[in-house]
């Protein structure tokens, strides 16, 4: 159990940095330029770190608040989910619940961090992040009643545990939608094209990124970490489904979790460079539809 | 321990009494001879006199309730009525405690905060009225909640509620205020016509009837007509959409104490009653439960819908209630189900998600109100859009609001969570069961989803344009600078409320014990007293809440303590970017419109924009004036009643004609029509 947590923690606290990196490397591929070296990020984190910081005259303590929220929060909910095969140290009936409004604290003080600057912009990029945050709530809770009902319970562990590869089988088209709609989830949610686009520099038409043009050094390194961890856990839940493989060894399990990640990295890469960023008035209809969509696979497992 | 709570009630009720006698003069006397310094711990005599009066009574029934709760044994105190037909009997179990213990804490937060934000000093013409319907509101709602007699229920109901009026029209001087009395005023007393007619009809030919004992009624015959006009009259009371239309504007325009009081625990009462009157009932029909949870469902959204484009502070707050309203008639509709279907899993957990939501609001939804009103003093307007910057002013009213803020989205660590959890959890426990008519009512999860993340954007909303940023010019850039803290009375009364929020989010096994017992009062499903074992179970699974709560404290502590020493680095004082440009005019400020207009927009198309601009080579001034009406009262009641008035002013311009001899024929005509009716006998 404790060796179990520590070695998902590990995994978590250290590799993080490197989806960021293999997206970076499977666009600049997609693009065909060499790119930055696969550590890249780890390098920009620890620059970052060491630097000093500007603060606006603007800002009070929320502005530091944001930061320390995105960074803890992606922490604790990994805890509640299984990683792979690797089972969850703080599981209960409803942790499902918990995990949901965790990440929605980190949007409460991330966007009132940004508000805290005083700047228009910033202002934009929250109101956009909490608008889009709040048409994708009902599709994750509806994907998660899905899992629910074909486990029987309600607890991370139990939704997204040994009983996966049997669904597939029963229910495999209600998992289909499902995975889709998650991995449209796990877009909006991490800022990716199409809804948003990491690297854009406009300040008009950034999302996430926009929120944090204030913050600096350390705190910025803050916000690039927690976003890095919040990729990897939100992208846990999709991997899982995808590739629900028990082993039975701890290291074979944490090797083929460890490799969904970095396969699930290189699909968000190839999805950034493939597709043309979505117009700002188009998301909400995008992710209305994917509601829409999870209801479809919420009637089938229902009937 | 009956007595003592009653004891306590008669001793808040008459709190605001001493303060009345010549409390006028003495008030004007001394506003004359120091004109104003809020700091002063003393006020008139009658103030403080009803303030020490009123901490009393509270404490006193703290105890009695606390006392009444360790030594269970609900006695039953009667007293001698001699009204006919009266039934003086109260008595006291714990679904009364669960109603009975937000409405103490709300009355002795109220009660530390008045003085300061609204010295009797500096308001001599209503300050003795306004302490005295406080008081008697609270006892009011003490015996309400107790009484075990229609008659002494419907009492306490009325002097409640016409207590609400007078502390909603406290300052009756101007027109809104007036206007929004007399809306409050209307709806209430239709709430009491229902009632009036759902006790006949419970008491089935006996008008004035002993509230039976829990699931003793059976159901069928009249119970249709009980369970509509009990809907009809509490859900007025509570709030629920489209029954909300008197809500927003009485609850804005109280003093700021008052709106805690009414938003907090007033409408509560109408809750209170729906949950009583379930009681009574053996069994419960399926379609009542589902009626309830689409009410509630259709209130949540519209409620934090119409919040989202509001402006003045108060209204927006008092919509939220509406919203939250919602979502405890959504768990009560599921328990509902729950015992329709004999799920009791379910009905422990939808019911114990509705009490504790009951609980949770008084004490968040009250904080917001009085963090709020402190607020409105320092920036002089209830107007956000010409808020700002207010946290470098009110550090500790600032923090407050952000605790309430947190949990009324329901986020963790705070006590929104815990009980939007267990409504979660009833409505994912009735998918996984295999009972085919209720399935659907999991879609009560994303609609909880949705609700939440609207909650979200809309305190983000407020939170990041009333105290954060800078100063938007208007009335609030008059008094930019310097400290405008709530005085320390104010402060104490927000503090006990938000310590009552972070106590029940970190630790929410402690309310699991009166959770289990109301619901045992609730539905006798096991053996009589005995707790449901569900719930018990579930609030077991709470001290992993309360793990992860002191995870994310702690890792977040840690992280901070690293940030400190990474701040000796930092660079203060430079200016926000701003694309280049220096310093934007403090209009220029991102507006608590343009945060929600996105998402106004995609849920409330046939918003009016009010725009008049010149459509000429070379601009003139401008004005652009956003309102989003509400449909319930501006589409559709105003303009019925206007057309039924117009009626009525015809018939009356008709048979009221000022000549003389038109009223003779009046008269004739009656006097023919009763010869014709009684002649013959």
């Amino acid at each position: 159990m404790i060796a179990t947590t520590v070695l998902r923690l590990a995994i978590l606290l250290l590799m993080a940095p490197l989806l960021l990196g293999v997206i970076a490397r499977t666009k600049a591929v997609f693009a065909g330029r060499r790119g930055a070296p696969l550590l890249q990020p780890y390098w920009d984190l620890g620059r970052l770190w060491r630097k000093g910081l500007v603060i606006s005259r603007a800002t009070t303590w929320i502005f530091w608040a944001g930061p320390v929220v995105a960074v803890a929060v992606p922490v604790v909910a990994s805890l509640l989910l299984p990683m792979g095969a690797l089972r969850a140290p703080l599981s209960f009936e409803g942790d499902v619940i918990l995990f949901v409004y965790l990440f929605a604290l980190a949007r409460f003080f991330t966007a009132a961090a940004a508000l805290d600057t005083g700047s228009s912009f910033e202002g934009m990029g929250a109101a956009r992040e909490v608008t889009f945050s709040c048409l994708a709530e009902p599709t994750l809770l509806l994907g998660f009643v899905v899992l629910a009902r074909l486990a029987g319970g309600l607890s991370l562990n139990a939704m997204l545990g040994p009983h996966l590869p049997a669904a597939w089988g029963t229910s495999g088209a209600s998992l289909a939608l499902i995975v889709v709609c998650l991995m449209v989830v796990l877009l909006v949610e991490n800022s990716r094209i199409p809804f948003d686009d990491p690297n854009t520099h406009l300040e008009l038409t950034m999302i996430h990124e926009v929120m944090v043009l204030d913050h600096s050094g350390p705190l910025l390194g803050l916000i690039l970490y927690g976003s890095a961890l919040k990729l990897m856990v939100l992208g846990a839940i999709v991997m899982r489904l995808v590739l629900p493989v028990d082993t039975g060894n701890l290291w074979l399990d944490a090797a083929v979790f460890a490799g969904g990640q970095l396969v699930l990295a290189i699909a968000i890469g190839t999805v950034e460079s493939v597709m043309a960023r979505l117009r700002l008035a188009r998301v909400p209809q995008v992710l209305i539809g994917t509601i829409l969509v999870s209801v479809f696979a919420v009637v089938l497992v229902l009937r | 321990m009956m007595a003592l709570l009653l004891g306590a009630a008669l001793l808040m009720a008459v709190s605001g009494v001493p303060g009345l006698v010549r409390a006028g003069n003495a008030a004007r006397r001394d506003a004359a001879d120091r004109p104003g310094d809020a700091d002063r711990v003393g006020d008139v005599p009658g103030a403080n006199i009803a303030t020490a009066l009123l901490l009393t009574g509270v404490l006193v029934a703290l105890v009695a309730v606390v006392a009444g709760w360790i030594r269970p044994g609900s006695e039953a105190v009667s007293l001698p009525w001699a009204v006919p037909g009266g039934l003086f009997e109260t008595r006291l179990d714990a679904l009364s405690t669960v109603f009975i213990l937000p409405v103490l804490l709300v009355a002795g937060a109220g009660a530390m905060y008045g003085p300061g934000y609204r010295p009797a000093r500096a308001r001599p013409r209503n300050a003795a009225g306004f302490r005295f319907f406080y008081g008697l509101a609270v006892g009011a709602l003490i015996v309400l909640l107790t009484a075990r007699g229609a008659l002494l229920f419907l009492a306490a109901w009325e002097i409640a509620a016409l207590c609400g009026f007078f502390l909603v029209s406290t300052e009756d001087d101007q027109p809104d205020v007036r206007r929004a009395g007399y809306l409050y005023l209307a709806a209430t007393h239709t709430a009491t016509l229902a009632l009036f007619g759902m006790f006949a009809l419970l008491g089935g030919g006996v008008p004035w009837l002993r509230f039976p004992e829990a699931g003793t009624l059976p159901a069928g015959g009249a119970a249709t007509a009980v369970f509509a006009l009990g809907l009809f009259g509490f859900g007025l009371k509570a709030g629920i959409v489209p029954l909300h239309v008197w809500l927003p504007s009485a609850h804005a325009a109280a003093p700021t104490h008052a709106s805690a009081l009414l938003s907090g625990v007033m409408i509560k009462t109408g809750i209170y009653g729906l949950v009583r009157l379930l009681s009574f009932y053996a069994e419960v029909p399926a379609w009542w439960g589902w009626t309830l949870l689409g009410l509630g469902a259709v209130s949540a959204v519209a409620g934090v819908a119409l919040a989202l484009a509001q402006h003045d502070i108060k209204r927006l707050l008092a919509y939220h209630s509406v919203e939250n309203i919602g979502i405890i008639v959504m768990g009560l509709g599921l328990a509902a189900l729950g015992r329709a279907h004999g799920l009791p899993a379910l009905v422990a957990l939808g019911l114990g998600g509705a009490l504790l939501h009951t609980i949770n609001h008084g004490l968040f939804k009250a904080l917001l109100f009085l963090a709020a009103g402190s607020a409105v003093r320092a920036a002089g307007t209830r107007e956000i859009e010409r808020m700002g910057g207010l946290l470098r002013r009110q550090r500790w009213t600032a923090a407050f609001f952000l605790v309430g803020a947190v949990a009324i989205c329901g986020l963790p660590p705070l006590n929104g969570f815990v009980s939007e959890w267990l409504v979660y959890r009833a409505a994912l426990s009735a998918a996984a069961g295999e009972i085919r008519g209720i399935s659907l009512a999991v879609l009560a999860a994303p609609v909880l989803a949705l609700v939440g993340g609207l909650a979200l954007a809309c305190f983000v909303k407020v939170f990041g344009v009333m105290f954060l940023g800078g100063a938007r010019g208007g009335a609030g850039a008059a008094h930019i600078d310097g400290d405008a803290e709530a005085t320390r009375g104010m402060r104490l009364g927000m503090g006990l409320l938000a310590a009552g929020c972070v106590v029940i989010g970190l630790v929410p096994s402690a309310v699991g014990p009166l959770l289990a017992a109301a619901t045992g009062d609730w539905a006798r499903t096991g053996p009589a007293g005995a707790p449901p074992p569900e719930l018990a179970a579930v609030l077991g699974q709470a001290a992993r809440l309360s793990a992860a709560a002191a995870l994310l404290l702690g890792l977040s502590a840690a992280v901070a303590l690293w940030l400190r020493r990474c701040a000796r680095r930092a660079v203060y004082g430079a200016p926000t970017w701003s694309c280049g440009l220096e310093t934007p005019a403090p209009r220029a400020r991102y507006t608590a419109s343009s945060f929600a207009d996105g998402l106004v927009d995609a849920l409330a198309p046939g918003r009016r924009l009010e725009r008049a601009a010149s459509a000429d080579l070379f601009p003139t001034p401008a004005r652009m004036h956003s309102h989003l009406p509400d449909l319930a009262l501006d589409r559709v009641l105003v303009p019925a009643y206007r057309l039924v008035a117009r009626g009525f002013v015809r018939v009356r311009v008709l048979l009221h004609n000022g000549r003389t001899h038109a009223y003779l024929l009046y008269t004739a005509l009656t006097l023919l029509v009763l010869l014709i009716v009684y002649g013959g006998k």
